[in-house]
Order: structure tokens, then sequence, then C-alpha cells
């Protein structure tokens, strides 16, 4: 499948997070993360610190040992206990505290990056539960999961390598101090091997950057073509396309290997260079240095100091590498993040509460003028005024895209109008504080969704509900059968989406979640068109059993008569408003297109001959 | 039959390498070219310290005084030699480099495809994001451990074995303390090592936990807000982001004490080779500059050892990946597929056969029993029963989307099991309830059922169905985006697309099942005649509660709790009362609400 970017603004919005990432965005990041946790970082730095000076430091108890205790040794031909004692201390207690420096590095590291990933994981979740539908429509499933997951790991990514790399700076700081303090003309040699080994390293981020920012997005369509494909398994497997599934993926795959072995021949080509420089130096400082012993300006001793100084600073000096390495990754991870994190709009809230939950009895329902239409597309609903009077059921009956789900959208407040009104009892939905319209209102979708959670963590959502009542709700939704068959019965686990139950069930378990909170308006949205017609008949009928106890107000989307002939009133939808209102029977009796749609069954059955003109279906 | 995915957790760690090259035989290309350039590489590591350590006996310390041009012939040998190790070492990188990611991508892409031939059931046990994370970050982590830490780890080793050599050419005794020193290191490696993969398989599992309280927030948006459940999925999600950090943090915490073990190792070796060294050079065995040259030399052997063990560290994150991705691969898909071997269906309307079919899922009672019929070819046949009676296994076993426990399926004479894949799904089209809809045009979602049909070819179909009406008052026609998994349009809709998709792919055996139920009635009336024009010359076997369907039938076939146990056509069954008789009358009731 082809993706026309050009109509997804959120493509570009990643192309714009793919933009050049300079080292001091990288530096920014970094700074970010350490504003937030000080005192880890501190700890981390301090054992960094202290491993790097530690190392420097074994190059001085090597010189102390060789001046107090070899050379001794060897002149007078005999060494004394205490001596060697002492060398045997010196190195231990070195290594000791070494072996602390590198504890509280890593574990310090550690800790700050996953305190940073979790932090930042609970906010991107926060703004999810925040940011109203109209932005998650916008929005693919597989980009937000790696938003929250990928991205925010690759954000904090140099965290790990950076205690390392103070380290090295603390440990390159205190060799060239020793080496200028041995010898003035060595060191300078020497030191040339610092700036050339950063320089050559700058050219190699700026090389491989581009490279590895490109991975990054790659790495993310291929998951997100993987996540969709596997979605989709049942289509695919039907239709027999798992060969073009596999190219699709395929061929962003070899993209993605392309691009990686790009960067790898450009890491290939400077890793031995950033390898030699340091040993070429040293080379080069033994040449000057053997010259000078010559000439008596240095002793021998300072040629080793400085030589072995070299040495040992040449292979963490490379860890400076693998932090800047993080960059690119981390900086585009960053932007992503933020680029949900930056997000503003919210679903304004009013404070306006409905009467109190102990005033029972339906809610009143007023859509005054209403008009929704998606962006820039035709209208979906124009101009619908109705009202549903307390404890009355109404039906709402339309053909397939008339508008209806659009309209249960709007009774539930995923979505606000861009015209008219709609009242709960009353009060502007839009006045109503957080939560408010959820205590009087239920919806059950077309399509269920069910938590990763036991039965009875679907049904009351966390709600301290009696298993008794849990039970009751079921029984009306005709799914305490298959509950109770199961192996846990309410605490049974239904696994991601509830994959482990049919559709039908699943429906079932939204109408249970819907019914145990005793809604004052409850919204059914086709929601038994999984349910087979005598268990739907059962389910009605405890529906009305209910109501009758409640006098709940019901607001139904329905296709079936028997559902109908629940309703006191039928509203007939057509192209996005109402084209026709009454009982049943009313419009059976007035309106043709009203008795052909609910009548087509009857007609079916009762001749063989072409016996309704079909009329056009219309959005 | 199993219905879970292998996890590989079985496979140790030579055994996942193993298997690894096996699935990846792009990873043993020249891999002696690349060991022999391995091998030069870390040589030519060595090269430098021994020029360093020659220059300070030889050149520093000559007898007459230092030597300059001994130094220099060093210095430039040396260079020398650096430059050969940078070219093979440049070689060795790119050659590993092209044959670890060509190997992955080819396991990452057969991966995927394994998943598709995964039996249904299986795809649907695993969570979608576990079955994602797999082809994706589980590959992420091997590639970068093999281009990062695998050149690391090879150089390492190599040079541990280069440094001892020269180490025993100077004294095998201080040698042997060094190794001393390093020998608890060595020893507590594996332990060290599989505490560390048990805590990585704990922060594995929380990864996955985590990724579906992530989930739910976005995949289940518009329930959180309806029920105004923020604050609950909030704490759902904050718990599984807690377990996940303090998972890590554990882990991170073996990983640190195991690698600082590394530090004390080197200090202890140092000041073994000073004291053991004292008392050798007492004995007249070794000079106070030959000691000196070994310490120096011993920093060659204890920077690769720090590496190598914590290269080993990363190496337990990077097998656990590819373990998982292994384990998706020996999953069996056991719809095996005989591929150009098998048979390839003839086109014209197909005849079935169920030969005493049974099939009943792993652990559970049967959910068919001893179904044995032959629908004649060109058939309608409806299938009615209650939910839960089997009617959807009945379609799935048709389609071959699962293999029967005993029996079998034939179409047109042939086990099923015996038909070219290929062959089947152009022969055989399934049209389930909820077709899936890709994130892109309702056009494009379409042709999904044929490839390279044009928009005139779908329009054409959408007349034949009378659908051309709906089509046209899509906002921006067959260029209408559907949105993720198809949500901008209704469910209805959705399963107008996957009937077109069917229409499109012109199937010889149709098999609707409840395709049309979200559909409203007049329309579904109206689709139900038009596929009654188009199924001449085909078999079809439609499902659906709604008994209209049935009433139209050639014949209808009555499922109760897994048996057939009426068939005839719908005037006879009415006549014969049972089980179609209750079903009928259940629907007359409803209907008759007017």
């Amino acid at each position: 499948m082809t993706t026309d970017e050009s109509l997804d603004p959120e493509l570009a919005a990643g192309r714009d997070a793919a933009r050049t990432v300079s080292m001091r965005d990288g530096f920014r990041v970094l700074g970010v993360g350490i504003r937030r946790q000080p005192g880890v970082f501190a700890i981390a730095t301090f054992g960094g610190v202290l491993f790097g000076a530690l190392t420097v430091a074994d190059a001085w108890v090597l010189g102390w040992a060789t001046q107090n205790a070899l050379i001794p040794a060897m002149r007078d031909g005999e060494i004394g206990t205490g001596v060697l004692v002492a060398v045997v201390a010196l190195f231990v207690g070195v290594a000791l505290l070494r072996a602390v420096g590198i504890v509280a590095r890593r574990l310090g590291a550690g800790i700050m990056q996953y305190r940073l990933q979790a932090a930042y994981r609970r906010e991107v979740t926060r703004q999810y539960l925040a940011l109203p539908m109209s932005w998650h429509a916008r929005h693919p499933t597989g980009q937000l999961l790696s938003n929250a997951n990928a991205d925010v790991e690759a954000a904090w990514s140099p965290i790990a390598p950076l205690p390392m790399a103070l380290g090295t700076i603390a440990m390159m700081v205190i060799a060239i101090a020793q080496m200028l303090t041995a010898d003035l003309v060595m060191a300078a040699v020497g030191l040339l091997v610092f700036p050339a080994v950063i320089g050559v390293n700058l050219v190699y981020q700026r090389l491989t950057s581009p490279l590895i920012t490109r991975a990054q997005q790659l790495r993310a369509e291929v998951s997100e073509i993987a996540h969709e494909s596997f979605d989709g398994a049942l289509v695919v497997k039907t239709l027999g396309r798992e060969a073009e599934e596999t190219e699709r993926f395929g061929a962003r795959a070899r993209e993605l290997r392309d691009t990686l072995v790009r960067a790898g021949r450009i890491r290939a080509a400077f890793d031995p260079a950033l390898a030699a420089l340091p040993n070429l130096g040293v080379m080069v400082v033994l040449v000057v240095g053997v010259s000078r012993v010559l000439s008596g300006a240095t002793q021998p001793g300072d040629v080793v100091t400085v030589a072995y100084l070299l040495t040992v600073v040449s292979f963490p000096i490379r860890s400076l590498g693998w932090l800047l390495g993080e960059f690119p990754r981390s900086v585009v991870g960053y932007r992503r993040v933020h680029h949900v994190l930056d997000e503003t709009a919210r679903m304004p809230y009013g404070d306006a509460t409905l009467a109190t939950s102990s005033a029972r009895g339906g809610a009143r329902l007023d859509v005054e003028r209403l008009a929704f239409s998606h962006a820039t597309d035709q209208p979906l609903l124009r101009d619908l005024t109705f009202t549903v009077e307390p404890g009355r059921t109404v039906a709402l009956v339309g053909a397939t895209a008339s508008g209806k789900s659009t309209l249960t959208d709007l009774v539930t407040r995923l979505v606000d109008p861009d015209d008219g009104r709609l009242l709960v009892d009353g009060v502007d939905l839009r006045d109503l504080d957080h939560g408010e319209l959820s205590t009087a209102v239920s919806v059950v979708p077309q399509t269920a969704f069910l938590f990763d959670d036991t039965v009875r963590g679907n049904v009351t959502l966390g709600a301290d509900v009696a298993d008794e009542d849990v039970w009751a709700a079921l029984r009306t939704a005709q799914a305490d059968g298959f509950v109770a068959a199961l192996p846990d019965g309410l605490d049974a686990r239904l696994g991601e989406r509830g994959t482990s139950l049919s559709g039908g069930q699943r429906q079932r378990i939204a109408l249970a979640r819907a019914l145990v909170r005793r809604p004052r308006l409850l919204v059914l949205d086709d929601a038994t068109s999984a349910v087979d017609p005598e268990v739907e008949g059962r389910i009605l009928a405890g529906l009305r059993e209910a109501e009758d106890g409640d006098g709940a107000t019901l607001l139904v989307v329905a296709y079936r008569k028997a559902t109908i002939a629940l309703a006191d009133e039928v509203l007939h939808l057509e192209g996005g408003r109402v084209v026709g209102r009454g009982t049943h029977a009313e419009l059976l009796a007035t309106s043709p297109s009203y008795s052909r749609l609910v009548n087509a069954y009857d007609s079916e059955s009762d001749s063989d001959s072409e016996a309704a003109e079909p009329t056009g279906v219309t959005r | 039959m199993s219905t879970r995915m292998d996890s590989g957790e079985a496979n140790g760690m030579w055994a996942t390498l193993r298997r690894g090259v096996v699935h990846s035989p792009e990873l043993k290309q020249g891999i002696v070219g690349t060991l022999l350039l391995a091998l030069l590489s870390t040589g030519g590591q060595v090269v430098v310290p021994i020029a360093i350590q020659q220059t300070l006996d030889n050149g520093l310390g000559a007898p007459g005084g230092p030597d300059v041009a001994f130094t220099i012939r060093t210095g430039l040998l040396a260079a020398a030699a650096v430059l050969l190790t940078g070219v093979a070492s440049y070689l060795m990188t790119t050659r590993l480099f092209r044959t670890g990611e060509t190997g992955l991508a080819t396991l990452r892409t057969k991966a995927f495809r394994h998943v598709h031939d995964l039996p249904l059931l299986t795809q649907n046990t695993e969570s979608r994001g576990a079955l994602v994370s797999r082809v994706t970050s589980d590959v992420d982590q091997v590639s970068q451990f093999l281009v990062f830490g695998g050149i690391l780890f090879v150089v390492s080793v190599g040079q541990v074995l280069v440094a001892t050599i020269v180490m025993a050419v100077y004294s095998w005794q201080l040698t042997l303390v060094v190794w001393l020193a390093f020998a608890p290191l060595f020893l507590s490696l594996r332990y060290f090592q599989q505490r560390l993969s048990a805590a990585y398989g704990v922060v594995r599992r929380q990864v996955g936990t985590m990724l579906s309280a992530i989930s739910e927030p976005v995949v289940g948006a518009a329930v959180v807000r309806t029920y105004a459940v923020e604050d609950r999925t909030q704490q759902r999600i904050d718990e599984a982001i807690r377990r996940h950090q303090q998972a890590s943090t554990r882990a991170q915490g073996f990983t640190a004490v195991s690698f600082s073990l590394g530090g004390l190792s080197g200090g202890l070796a140092n000041a073994g080779v000073l004291v053991v060294g004292i008392q050798l050079g007492l004995a007249g065995d070794i000079t106070a500059g030959e000691i000196l040259a070994f310490a120096f030399i011993v920093t060659l052997f204890v920077g690769p050892v720090q590496m190598g063990t914590q290269i080993l560290t990363d190496a337990q994150l990077a097998i656990a990946g590819w373990r998982r991705v292994i384990g998706i691969l020996d999953t069996p898909a056991d719809l095996v597929d005989p591929g150009e071997k098998g048979v390839t269906l003839p086109r014209g309307p197909i005849e079935v056969r169920f030969d005493h079919v049974t099939f009943a899922y792993p652990g559970g009672p049967p959910v068919l029993r001893d179904v044995d019929l032959v629908l004649a070819a060109g058939t309608r046949l409806a299938v009615v029963g209650e939910t839960g009676s089997g009617k959807s296994t009945f379609a799935k076993l048709l389609t071959r989307l699962m293999d029967p426990a005993e029996g079998a399926v034939l179409l047109d004479g042939v086990d099923l099991r015996g038909v070219d894949q290929r062959s089947l799904r152009s022969s055989v089209v399934l049209v389930p309830q909820e077709g899936f809809l890709f994130d892109d045009t309702v056009g494009a979602n379409i042709r999904y059922g044929r490839l390279g049909a044009t928009d005139a070819e779908i329009v054409e179909a959408a007349e034949e169905l009378g659908l051309d009406d709906w089509v046209h008052g899509l906002p921006r026609g067959l260029a209408t985006r559907v949105g993720q998994r198809g949500e901008a349009l209704s469910a209805g809709e959705r399963q107008l697309v996957s009937l077109l998709r069917a229409r499109l792919a012109d199937p010889d055996l149709l098999v609707l099942d409840e395709a049309t139920s979200a559909v409203d009635p007049e329309l579904e009336v109206r689709i139900g005649r038009a596929l009654e024009r188009l199924l001449v010359d085909r078999t079809s076997v439609t499902i659906a509660h709604r008994l209209t369907t049935a009433e139209n039938a050639d014949e209808v076939l009555v499922v109760d709790a897994g048996r057939v146990v009426q068939r005839g056509p719908h005037a006879d069954l009415l006549a014969e009362g049972g089980t179609y008789g209750a079903l009928h009358a259940s629907w007359v009731a409803q209907q008759a609400v007017s």
C-alpha cells in the first residue's frame, strides 16, 4: 500500500523531526536530563571522575613501586616485607576505589536513564489521555506507541555513556597536567593527539548523523508496517496476500539495511583512524623523547611516564565518540516525543454538575440545531433537532452512513459540534465538569474495546461494585453464561483487546460495562450486531425490564425491528438530518423510504420478485 | 497443536547462535576471510605497544646510550603496521556490516512472513505489540550488538590472546600470576551472565506489559473518555512503567557489580606482577627492565578483558532478542503450504466435501464433530445455528484458516492440505465479519482484493453490487482515506469495502461469515440480490443470523453444538421443525413486531 504523504500532516511533522541535528541540540537534550535528575547525575559523574582519576593513578602507583621497591630491591638484592605490603595495598586500594567508581558510575547512569525514561513515559501517556479525540484520529497508533516507547528510549540513550565521557575528560585533564610536569616538549607533541582525535570524531559525526537519523526513521516505518499488517492478519490470510505484505515490509527492511551498511562503511574507515592516532602519537613522543634524552634535556623516566599516560588515555578517549554518536538518535527521539508533549489542544470543560446521582430516573436529552462535519469534508450531520424526554426510549434508524454513529459520538462528547448544542437535563455538555457526563451517560459502541484486564476489571473499570451487581449486569447483557464458564469466572483475564472472546461476547461485556453504572441515559450504537437474534431478544427483554425499574432514558441505533419496537419514538435519519419522526407504526404508514428500510427482510420473504425500487445510499 | 508461540527461551547461547546462522545463512558468507582480516587487525594492534616496549628497552635503554636511529626505525615500522591494520580493520568492518545487516534483514523479513503463516489461533493469543517487537526491536538489538559489540569482542579476544603470548615470551611465571588474578573474574562470569540473563528476561516481560498498558489510552481512547476513567488508566500505566523501571535498574545493578570485578582484577594483577616479579628478580630470573616492560604489557591484557566482559553483558540482551526472533521461526506454521507441488484448483464452481471432519481447539472439547457432507458445485448454502454452535469454525475449515483435527476437507476432490495456497487463495475467499482496513484510501483497500485493478473496475464492481451510490457519496470518492484500521468509516461501510474486495478477487467459492451484519436491512437485502446474480456459476457459503439469507439459499445447513442436525431447502426444513423451526420462529417473532 502506498501512503499519500501530501494528505498526511503527521508525516510532514515526522520530516520536521528529522531535520538536521547539530551537536548543540545533543547537548541541549543532555542539559534537560541533567536539570531533571541533578542528584543521580552528581553520583554518576563522581563515579566516572573517580574511575578516570584512578586509572591515571595506576601510572603513578607503578612509578612509586618502581622507585621504592623494584629498583632498591634489584640494587640491594633484598626487599623488606613492609614495602611489599605497601605495594600490594596501593595497587589493591586503587583498584577497590576504582571498582567503587565503576559501580557508582554505571548504577548512577542507569538509575538516571531509567528515571528519565519513566518520567517521560508518564508525561507522554498523560498527554494521550488529555488530548482530544480529534487529535487521536489524526495520529497512527503505531506512531503513538513508538513515541511512548522507542522514542523515549532514544531520547535518553546518551545518558548511559555520559558519566564515562565525563570521567574521560577528568582523566585527560589529569594526564595532561602530569605530562606537562614531566616534560613540556614531549607533552606538547603528545597533546596534539587530543585535538586530532576530537577533530576526526567531529567529521565522523557529521558524516554519519544524517544516516543514523534516516535509519531511525526507517525503523519507525518498519514498525508501523508490521503493526498494521499483523493487525490485519486475518484479511492478509484470507486473500492470500502474505507475499505482497512481506514485500511491503521487506522493501523497508532492505532500505534500513542499506542505510545501516552505509553508516557502517563510514565507521569502518574512522574507527581504525581513531585507534591509530594515539598510537602514532606515542611513537612520535618516543622519537622526540629519545633524542631529548640523548641531548640531556630530559630523563628516561619522564619518557616512560609520558608514553604510558598517552597509552592509558588513548582507549577511553573513544568513549567521547560514543557519547557524541548517540546524539542524532537522541535528538530525533526527543523531538518526536516533544511533538506530543508540546500539544496543547484540550477538550475544554466547564464546572457545571448534573443533579446528584441520588436523583434516579432518566435524563433528558435535547439536541438543538446540531451540525457536524469532519474537517473540510461534507457535513455528516446538519440542522438536527430533537428531544428525548426522561425515561423515554428513542430509536435512531437510518441507512448505513446516515450519521447515526456520529451522533452518538456527539452525545457522549467525544467530539463537539460545529454548530448547535446538546443538553443533558438542560445543561450544555460543554459546560459540564470533566467526568460529570459519564456519571449520567453510558454508551455501548458498535465495536467493543476491551482492556487487557479481568472480566470484573472490564465491567467495573475500577469502580467499587459488588460482585452481585456485576453478575446482574452480565445477566442483563446475556454474558453471565459464558463468563461463568470461564476458568476464573469474573477474574478471568481477557487478554489484549479481548482477543480470546468472540465478537458477540465482546459486545456483551461492553454492554454489561455500561449497564453496571446504572446510567440515566444509555446509548446503544448497534451494540448487539454480532449477537444472534435469540440472544439479542433476551438482552432486549432484560433491558426493557431494567428500564421499567430505573426509568432510564434510552437512545438506540438499530436496524432490527425487535429493537426498534422498544422505542416510544423513532427518528429516521437520512443524509445527516431527521427526515421523519413518530412511532414505528406512524413512520411505517407515512414514510415509504422508512418502510423500505425496516421491512426489507419482509419484502424479501414475501416475494421473489423485485419488490422494492432501490433507493440510493447516501452519506 | 499448540496455540502458544515458541518463546525460544529453551535455547542456550550457543544453540541460539547456531540456529541464528541457520536462519540467516548470509552470516556465514566470507566468514573465513573476515576472520583472517580480524586476526590481521588484532595482530596489528599489538604491534604498536610492542614497538613502544622495544623502544623503551632497546632505544631508550640501549647499552651505549639512547639510540635515535633504532627508535625512528621502529617508529616507521609501527606506522606501517598501523596503516596495514587500519586497512584490514576497514575491510573487516565493512564485510561484517554487509553480511550482518543482510543476514538480519533476511531474518526480520522471514520472521515477518512466518507470523503471517502462523495459525490464526497462535496469532490471536499473542499480543500485537509482542509480535511487532519480535520483528523490530528484537532484531535491532541483535543488529546493534553485532556491529558495535561484535567487532569489539572479536578484537578483544584476539588482543587477550596476543597479549598472553607476548607476556609468556617475557615470563611464563608472571603470565600465570596475571591469569590467576583474573581467574575469579573468569570463573564468576558464568554466574553473572546467568543472573543477568534472568534479570533481562524480567525486563523483557515488563516491556511487554508496559507496551500493552501504553496502548490502552491510544487504542481505547474513546472508551476511556466516555467512561471518564483517565485516572484509573493512568494508574495502570504508571504501575507498569514503575515495574519496568525497577526491573531495568536491577539488571543494571548486576552489570555494574560484574563490571567492577574486572577493575579489581586489574589491580590484583599489577600488584602480583610487581611482588612476584621482585622475587623472581632477586632469584636472578628477570631484570628490572623486563618487569617494567611486563607491567606495560599487562595493560594490553586488562583493557580488552574489561571490554570483553562488558560486551558479553550486552551480548545477553542481543542473544535474548535473537532467541525470540528465532522463537517465531521455530513455532510451527501448521498450515503447511505444499507450494508448487500442490494441486492447482481448476477455475469454475467448486464442489465441497467434508469427510468426517472433527475440530477442537487445543485442550478444549470438539467444536465440530464428525461433519460429513457433500456440497454440489454451484450450490448456494446458508449455514445457521446459535452463537457458539460451530458455524464460524465451519467457515474457517472450509477456507483452510485451520486444519481439521480428524477427517479432511476436500475441494473438487482434493484435500485442502494438498492444494497450492496461492491457487487456494485465488479460488476461495472468506469475507469475515470484521474486515480489516489498512490506513489508506477506500480505493487502495478495495484493490487489496485484486492488486492492479483500475478505478474503473472498482466502480464497475460497486455498480454490480449496487454500491455505486455509496462510493460516489464518499467525500473524496475512492480517494477517501479510511484512517487507522478504517475507523473513519462506520462498521457497515467497512463491511462494504470488504465485500467489494471479495468481488474483485473473483473467487469460485465465496464464504461470507456475517459479512453484512452491520449494514442496514434495505442495503443488505439489495446486496443479497446482487450477490445472487453474481453467484451464478460459483459455490457460496453464507453464515448469517438474519434468516432471509437462509430463505433464499438453495440449501440450509443447521448446526447445533458442533453437529449438523438438519439440512435441506428452507421450505423442507420449516416443515420439519426441529432446531431450524425454533430459530425461524424466533426470527419471525422479531420481525413481526411492527
